[in-house]
């Protein structure tokens, strides 16, 4: 397993262009599957508008202490874009003026940006109802430094959710890196331990599950079930719910279709499994994802793709809900990923 | 044409043979995907079982194919390996137990 970013590497996939160029060329160029642009055309569903904002998403860094193999941020240790926390002051005001209801933080590890602490605090004074900090979990057992973080989650009620594979401990490590499994086991036992994930707690605890291969999630409800079971009966562990989220085509995830050659394959499954119920509720439609550095896009993975969103305003510092909400989605053929099947986004399905 | 009998990118072009019988093609794809659906059994427990067969009768594509289903249902290696033996030991056994028929006639032919 590579212990270091595609970007540290400079791996030609660390390029947004050319990551864009590899979606656009192929079998889409030479019309074996049809663009995504196409596809929403023929449902009558193109362009993609926004409908009013309700998720800010914040990417406060790219620095992680895992190198996971299917990573879209290509984050790790080696990364060094953090949020500053006048940055961090604009997002803040941001959300005062907006009222969207929910803060999703993410990374990296979040919780590795110097400012993280402070930034929650704050966060929790102009009134979000609900503030998720994705956490990588064996962050929370990296250093002692960390280990109060479920008592300091606890303390500001916010919602944790966190990436688990599978159930099984060699599944779980091929993706995220050795170890990762017992040290998520043991952080899930400490945030249990303070009341997260517990039936009828208020202190929320979800997983996301990201499949560890070339291939799409299966059933979100019944992979709960299976994760519910094997998680409590083994370990004791105990969550919410399980988003299933399928990986998308770009970065860490795009390198390793590539080098496995299930590329073409896997797009193929991505366009056969497009279902037009999930275009309506796709996360670009009432999310915006901010940069370490404040500029704004359509979500997370059009960050990656440094695809700005297409308006006059493209920074937090000039935010204008208005004039971004009459914006058109920027669309490549990674999107096909949040459409396929029961669809996917940040929250899980959405149909 | 391709040099191969098995071209493994045809198993996406399986939903074309209604092309050519739209009705039985069709009935057969409702039957197949109204037998995997939940039921009696499990979606989960039926896709092993389509995983062993899939070894018996030795078809390529259905081997690609469920192997691919069982990973998105979270079914773990050693589940898909056991299905595979169960379906082995069948298959085995059934060469095996006519060899009853090949003792039996031993005996009558011998004296």
């Amino acid at each position: 397993m590579q212990l270091k970013s595609l970007k540290n590497r400079e791996n030609e996939l660390a390029n947004a262009k050319r990551q864009l160029e590899i979606l656009s060329n192929g079998i889409f160029q030479n019309e074996e599957l049809p663009t995504f642009r196409s596809k929403l055309k023929t449902q009558n569903k193109f362009p993609l508008q926004p409908k009013p904002l309700e998720i800010l998403q914040i990417n406060i860094g790219y620095m992680c202490n895992q190198v996971c193999a299917h990573c879209h941020v290509d984050a790790g240790p080696d990364r060094k874009e953090i949020m500053t926390r006048e940055t961090m002051l604009q997002c803040l005001e941001v959300i005062k003026q907006t009222g969207v209801h929910t803060l999703d933080l993410t990374g990296g590890a979040p919780e590795m940006n110097p400012h993280f602490r402070w930034f929650v605090e704050q966060a929790t004074k102009v009134g979000v109802n609900d503030i998720i900090v994705r956490s990588n979990l064996t962050i929370i057992t990296a250093n002692k430094k960390y280990h109060d973080l479920p008592e300091f989650f606890k303390t500001h009620n916010v919602h944790v959710i966190s990436s688990m594979p599978h159930w099984t401990e060699d599944k779980t490590d091929k993706q995220r890196g050795d170890g990762v499994f017992n040290a998520s086991i043991k952080a899930l036992k400490m945030l249990n331990e303070v009341g997260y994930g517990i039936p009828n707690s208020k202190l929320k605890l979800d997983l996301v599950y990201n499949p560890s291969g070339a291939f799409l999630p299966g059933d979100q409800a019944a992979l709960e079930t299976d994760f519910k079971k094997a998680l409590s009966e083994k370990f004791d562990v105990h969550f919410h719910n399980l988003f299933s989220i399928t990986n998308l085509p770009i970065s860490r995830f795009l390198d390793y279709l590539i080098a496995s050659e299930n590329y073409e394959d896997y797009m193929y499954s991505l366009v056969e499994a497009f279902n037009p119920a999930a275009v309506d509720n796709v996360m670009c439609t009432n999310t915006l994802s901010v940069s370490w550095d404040g500029w704004l896009y359509d979500c997370d993975f059009n960050q990656m793709l440094e695809l700005k969103v297409d308006s006059s305003v493209q920074h937090i510092r000039d935010f204008n809900k208005d004039t971004l909400n009459k914006r058109t989605i920027c669309i490549s053929q990674h999107c096909y990923g949040c459409t396929a099947g029961a669809g996917s986004s940040c929250q899980g399905t959405i149909t | 044409m391709s040099n191969t009998y098995y071209e493994p990118s045809d198993l996406r072009k399986f939903g074309n043979i209604t092309e050519w019988n739209e009705e039985l093609g069709k009935k057969f794809f409702d039957y197949y995907n109204s037998i995997f659906e939940e039921g009696a059994l499990s979606a989960r427990e039926k896709s092993l079982i389509a995983l062993a067969v899939s070894h018996v009768v030795k078809c390529p594509y259905c081997i690609d194919a469920y192997t691919q289903d069982g990973l998105k249902r979270g079914i773990t290696k050693e589940e898909m390996m056991e299905a595979v033996h169960a379906g082995a030991a069948i298959e085995s056994g059934a060469t095996l137990v006519h060899s009853v028929q090949m003792m039996n006639k031993y005996k009558k032919l011998s004296m």
